[in-house]
Parts: C-alpha cells; structure tokens; sequence
C-alpha cells in the first residue's frame, strides 16, 4: 500500500502533490481544494497549479522558492486540507447532447457490452450533475466525474486517430469532452454542439476545473440548428444559476 | 503604410515564438515558446529587443523575405544556417540594417535545428493569453495561430533603430556531455532494468520528433505494472514511455496531461540543447540530484543575464584580450 499523500519531483522547477491512487469525486474534490489552499497561500516562487485527476502539479522557480522549502509549505498546508472538504465556487451547465447514431458510435456496442438498452444508458449518463475533475490534454478539454457505476466500461486497446471536437465519450469512472478533434481511445456515445474552447469568443473557455456540468439527450434533427448557432459564436450551453 | 516582413519562401516550418506562454496549464494550453530559448535571447538583445521577444523560429531551414515599407534591424542566431541579404553574404550573431525592398534569404541548417530570426521592435502582432508563441495545434497565438506562409506580410512593431550595429562576443552556453534527469515521477511504475537501461543505454533522435516531443529509439524500457496511469501533468522535459517501450521527451508544445508514465524528467538546464537535436542524433541520459540541477540551472541563467555586457559595437576595438577579460569578469560578478 502506498501511503498519500506522496510529493514527487517532476524535473527541478515542478512538484507533484499526490493524494489518491485511484480516481474519485472524493480525491478529487481534495485536490482542488488543495488548489485553492495553495493560491491563496500565495508563496513567493510558486508560479502555477494545475489542478488533475487525483494529483495537484505546482511550477515553481527552484532559484527563488528551493524544493526543500516548497515541500514543507505544501506540508504545512496539507495538514489543514479536510478529509471531505465542501465544494466551493464554479459555475452549472446544462450541456445538449446528441447519443448515439453517427454522433455516438460506440453508444450500441457500449449498451451491448453492459447489457442494457441504449436509452438506459443515455438516461442514466444524463441523470447525473458531473464535477469538472480537471481540463488537460488540449485546451478546454474537460474530464468530468463520477460516473454511474453501472457504466463502468473500458478504453479501446487501439485509439481511433482523431475524434470531432465536441465528442461525449466514457472510460472508468470518467466521462469526457473533446475541446478539439484529437486522437481517443475512449468509448464515443454522443457529441454536443457546445464548443468548450473558441478563441473568438469573448469567454475562450467555457469550463474550469470545479465546475458542475449536467448532459440534456436531444433529438438527432437538433444538431444542425444548434451547431449553427454554436459556429456563430453563441456558447449553446444553458448557464443555471 | 508601415514596415512589414513579406514571406517569399516560408522554410519546412517558422513559427512565431516568444519566451512562452505562461499561467494558463489549469485551461489545458501549453506553453510553447522558443525551444532553443538561449538563441532566442541571442538574436534578440542583438536588435535592443526583450531577450524573450517574439521571433520566427525556423525548422532545419530557413527561408526568404522581403523587407517591405521601411528599414529593419534583424539578427540571426542558433542553428547554423547561413543567411544572404540582397545576395551578399551576412553573418550569424550579429545585427544587419535592412533598406527598404532587401531580400533575406536564409539556407539550411548545417547544424543544429532551430535557428531564430529577431527584429527590432518585434512584430505587431496581437497576444493570446498573454503570449505570440504559436501553437499550432489549437491554432493559438503567433500569425493567425499558424506556420508562416508564402504571402504573408508580418507588420513590424518598431523602427530600425539607430546607431552601430551590435555582435556577440559570445561564450556558448553551458553544455554537458549528457542529457541530465532528475528521476521520477513515476519511476516507480518501471522495473528497476529500466532504470538502469535509460541510463546507460543509447538513444537515437528519430524524425518523428516536432514541438510537441523528441521521439527517442533505443533500448527498450519495461513497465513494472503496465503503462496506463491516472492522466496528471506533463512538465517540461517529462520522459513519457507509451505502450511501445520507446520514450518520448515531451517539449514546448506538448499536450499538458497525459496517461502515460513518466520515467524520469529531464532538468530544465538541458531543454535548449534538446531543441537543436538532429534528427539521427545520439544521446545519454544521467541521473542527477535535484541540487546539481538546480546548480546548473543557475548556470544558466547566469550565463543568460551575462549577455547583454557581451554586446560590442560592431567596429570597436574587440581583441581576444578584450574578450577574456569579458568572459573572466562575467564570471566573478556571477549575479543573477
């Protein structure tokens, strides 16, 4: 058994503070309040956190803030990090998503694979309000959790060379969203108009780690109606409040 | 109408890039940047710009240009491509005035990889997120989030300054004769014969190799307990091993979380270096403490923050005399 949380070099100008073996809302959640600790700490030298799965990665500047010191402000923090801290901030989102057909391959075999129906799993990705556990990969890229157990299934052994940005797609315990077309390996049930990176947007990016994200099935003959208005600009998203 | 540099000929691959891009891995968006940022600096404080200004970095080649609608002061440095203004051959690590309507032609590179061309008052080119680093996987940033191409007009920021021409009397940076690591983290997701082998084996550039990561072919290195892990972040200089056992130094331009193990991350001293790796090239890893990397890292910027006193006015007097007594005092002060 390993014990967490471990705090591990990754070269000499970033930490990584790890403080679960697998992932979970629970150590999630722990992570990113640990983020929060650390940013408002506001250590001189600590350059950024990027806030994952189950690790916080801090970049810091090795000639100003030594790892030693680091290590035991990090320390000194985790001794306040609680074992279930509250959720704090972010922003909801009703996501649209069309399951399944041209826009879900692998919706079908995923059913067949958990013997159950396609609408089965449809409703039940879609009965859940999703935390984003981190935006990684490509810009905008959202890995959100926890997913409904029974649909625990898991990634292809060969990834397929590029997916369409906008590709729902589930693995383990994790649902995903493609920000930008992109090689995955995951099991692609829907796809939402929603883009979360635009650069001509006033807003880029549409999710933070943290955030609270719920998916709304619509019928195939919406897609093109709301990816107009998506490549228009419009986030197509429903902000609640 | 303002200066601007029109691209004739656009080289294999020039990109804008700058110092990089910073504060904004928690959204998912990489760095970029220079990946030879000690050349970068070079061609840069040649012009009177910011060290870590944008500049077109080239990809084994170079390519032409036109200066259009005005003068302009411009540097070349890093990989050793030679360079021809109006046909007439220009010299590396030193700064030339361009007239209006000169042709810049720069050729292949002999050594190295990355060449970067600098001009004074950089180029007027709108920042993403702080930054005109290009990347042009996402499309951010540089000249409309992409490679340069034929056709293209660069507006140039600035002037041509005034006053005499600058070169480098330059020491090179610091080298080592290995690529230096710091192990972890995840070293313990490999057998101990990996280890072993990533350190004393020999690993071969293959051509694969772009901004994103230097591709290695070498020995092979076994996973302890497969070669999945939970996705967390990539540092600069992570060595990713996938599924197929050959490892992958992950750069500038990588994606910012990945799901592969990391056996080892090599220290920030010896990334620029990496950055001007052939293709076909050989290497060597070394493992070494956290206090000798950041040793060297301090090395480095010292030798960074000593460039400026090595800029001499082109035609003063600048004997090998003058230059030791340089090199010797940029030593002692060692401030920085």
């Amino acid at each position: 058994m390993t014990d967490y949380p471990r705090l591990l070099p990754a070269g000499d100008a970033g930490l990584v503070v790890e403080l679960g073996e697998h992932v979970s809302l629970a150590v999630n959640a722990r992570v990113r309040a640990l983020d929060r600790l650390v940013t408002e700490a506001a250590i001189a030298g600590l350059l950024e956190t990027l806030p994952t799965n189950r690790s916080l990665f801090i970049r810091y500047e090795p000639l100003t803030l030594p790892h030693r010191e680091l290590c035991s402000r990090i320390t000194a923090l985790l001794a306040h990090l609680p074992e279930a801290p509250e959720e704090r901030g972010g922003r909801s989102w009703i996501v649209p998503c069309v399951y399944g057909g041209a826009h879900g391959i692998d919706l079908a075999p995923v059913a067949a694979m958990l013997s159950m129906s396609e609408a089965d799993v449809v409703a039940r990705h879609a009965a859940r309000d999703y935390r984003v556990f981190m935006i990684g990969f490509q810009p905008g890229f959202a890995y959100l959790g926890e997913l409904d157990p029974a649909l625990a299934v898991s990634r292809h052994a060969e990834p397929r060379a590029l997916v369409p940005s906008g590709t729902v797609s589930i693995a383990g315990v994790q649902t995903v969203i493609n920000s930008v077309a992109a090689p995955s390996g995951w099991q692609l049930i829907g796809r939402t108009p929603v883009r979360l990176f635009d650069l001509g947007r006033g807003e880029p990016f549409l999710l933070a780690p943290g955030d609270r994200v719920r998916f709304r099935p619509v019928p195939h003959d919406a897609w093109t109606a709301l990816e107009a208005r998506a490549q228009a600009g419009e986030i197509v998203a429903e902000a609640v409040p | 109408m303002s200066a601007a540099l029109r691209v004739l000929a656009p080289g294999p691959l020039t990109t804008l890039q700058d110092g990089g891009r910073f504060g904004w891995l928690r959204l998912g968006v990489p760095p970029s940047g220079a990946l030879d940022p000690c050349a970068l600096a070079v061609a840069n404080l040649l012009v009177g710009n910011r060290r870590d200004a944008g500049a077109l970095e080239f990809t084994l080649a170079g390519g032409a240009f036109a200066v259009e609608g005005g003068a302009a002061r411009v540097a070349l440095a890093g990989a050793d491509m030679d360079m021809t203004i109006d046909g007439c051959a220009a010299a590396r690590e030193r700064s030339h005035t361009l007239a209006p309507g000169a042709t810049l032609r720069i050729g292949s590179a002999r050594s190295g990889v990355r060449a970067y061309l600098a001009i004074a008052g950089g180029f007027a080119v709108t920042p993403v997120f702080g930054s005109v680093a290009t990347h042009v996987r996402s499309g951010i940033g540089g000249f409309h989030g992409r490679a340069l191409e034929a056709g293209d007009a660069l507006p140039l920021a600035g002037a041509a300054p005034q006053g005499p021409e600058l070169r480098l009397t330059a020491a090179p940076p610091p080298t080592h004769p290995r690529v230096r690591v710091v192990l972890g983290s995840q070293d313990d997701h490999f057998t101990p014969g990996a280890i072993e082998t990533l350190l004393q084996g020999e690993y071969t550039v293959t051509a694969r190799s772009d901004r994103m990561g230097c591709r290695l072919a070498g020995p092979r290195l076994e996973h302890a307990k497969g070669f999945n892990i939970v996705s967390d972040a990539i540092a600069p200089g992570s060595i990713q091993v996938p599924g197929g056992s050959q490892p992958i130094i992950l750069l500038a331009d990588r994606q910012t979380t990945g799901g592969y193990p990391k056996i080892a991350t090599v220290i920030g001293a010896d990334l620029p270096a990496l950055g001007q790796m052939r293709p076909g090239e050989r290497l060597r890893f070394e493992a070494v403490t956290l206090e000798a990397a950041v040793e060297a890292r301090r090395l480095l910027a010292d030798w960074l923050d000593g460039l400026p006193a090595r800029l001499v006015p082109l035609g003063l007097l600048d004997s090998e005399m003058l230059l030791g007594a340089n090199l010797i005092s940029g030593v002692i002060s060692g401030e920085g």
